[in-house]
């Protein structure tokens, strides 16, 4: 079983730029202006030809995902905080569709850490700012030393730790799908080729068992009798891809779909739930800054 | 005497067994997370028109308090499959 299981690639490094040093693009950087463009183009696509009256049925979606937006950020904020709602479905919206792009065989930029540490930052500089904002650049350090003074380092601590957990939870989440997406299909890989191995090795073999499926998927099939037409049909199914593989045409066969299934937990729900948390407690935070 | 072996193999040993110290962290969401649902399951007996706001609270909650589970996960991820080559290229 061979699971190669990697950071992000570097695809180039710029040496001598003045200022900087050594610049690297990684695969994270690509994939992100990559999807950088693709929120672009929707946005000006579903922009397009808006009217007052008799609208079209895009026009009914955009609208529908912008009562969403605003409906959460108020609901969570109160209208007071409006200035906020473009910063929050802009972190909404590249979150899903970072998580979801790793389903097209691209790499996600948001299973390396420092997308997330570069969102969760903007969160914490707005966090402070609200809180220096409430009580004043005074009372916000002597915030710090609010039950008793011995426990400064521990408010300090607690106070960097907000946005590392933020950074830290949404991409352990996207990591460790990727990881068992990776896991699930080196061992389906290597099932397969056991598997297709024994059968096809030689054709009388395989040719047995299809006729050993075919035979219940038959006479199931002519009296309407599922219990014997779905393991028939999966029998014979297996017989002809081991005649396949017997006469050269090798592939793992059991990648083929069955991997779908825990990504629709590990890459859909998953993805989609973590980039809503991080909405949510992004706009909890920044209240709560305000509100003291 | 040439230790580097030794020292390998040692290196090798602790990232195997604290991996497995690491993950035992998955209890804690596995309690807490089987008793938010019980309690939502109580509620939602108790007063079943509520079961739409009742479940979607329940999935932020279980998806919030996943956040230790994942630390102790992604911390057994990385001593298997990335610190292994950081060891071995320290001990050369």
């Amino acid at each position: 079983m061979e699971v190669s299981i990697n950071g992000a690639r570097i695809l180039h490094t710029f040496e001598n730029v003045p200022l900087l040093g050594s610049v690297q693009i990684t695969q994270t950087l690509a994939v992100s202006w990559l999807i950088m463009v693709i929120i672009t183009g929707l946005c000006i696509w579903l922009g397009s030809g808006l009217k007052v009256t008799n609208i079209s049925r895009k026009q009914a979606v955009a609208e529908m995902g912008y009562n969403a937006i605003v409906n959460f950020v108020r609901g969570n904020m109160g209208p007071e905080f409006d200035r906020y709602i473009p910063l929050v479905c802009t972190i909404f919206i590249t979150s899903v569709i970072s998580n979801l792009i790793s389903l097209l065989g691209i790499w996600s930029p948001t299973a390396d850490l420092m997308t997330e540490l570069a969102w969760a930052l903007v969160v914490f500089v707005l966090i402070t700012y609200h809180k220096i904002k409430a009580s004043g650049i005074v009372g916000y350090l002597r915030g710090f030393l609010d039950p008793i003074f011995i426990l400064l380092p521990i408010n300090v601590m607690s106070e960097c730790f907000t946005p590392i957990s933020m950074a830290c939870r949404h991409f352990g989440n996207i990591l460790s799908g990727t990881v068992i997406s990776a896991l699930i299909y080196a061992a389906l890989t290597a099932a397969s080729n056991a598997l297709f191995g024994a059968l096809g090795s030689s054709l009388v073999i395989a040719v047995i068992v299809t006729v050993l499926g075919l035979v219940p998927a038959v006479i199931g099939f002519r009296q309407k009798k599922k219990c014997l037409l779905i393991p028939g049909a999966v029998v014979a199914i297996l017989g002809v891809l081991a005649i396949l593989t017997n006469l050269g045409a090798a592939y793992p066969w059991l990648t083929l779909g069955i991997p779908a299934i825990p990504s629709l937990y590990f890459d859909w729900f998953s993805g989609c739930i973590q980039a809503f948390i991080f909405c949510t407690l992004t706009t909890l935070f920044i209240k709560q800054a305000a509100g003291d | 005497m040439d230790f580097t072996v030794l020292a390998k193999g040692i290196a090798l040993a602790g990232c195997a067994i604290g991996a497995g110290l690491a993950l035992i962290a998955g209890i804690g969401p596995g309690i807490g997370e089987g008793n938010c649902a019980a309690r939502a399951c109580e509620v939602i007996g108790r007063n079943p028109e509520c079961k739409g706001d009742v479940t979607s609270s329940m999935i932020l909650g279980i998806a919030l308090s996943e956040t230790t589970g994942i630390y102790g996960f992604v911390t057994g991820l990385l001593l298997i499959f990335v610190a292994p080559g950081m060891f071995m290229n320290f001990l050369g």
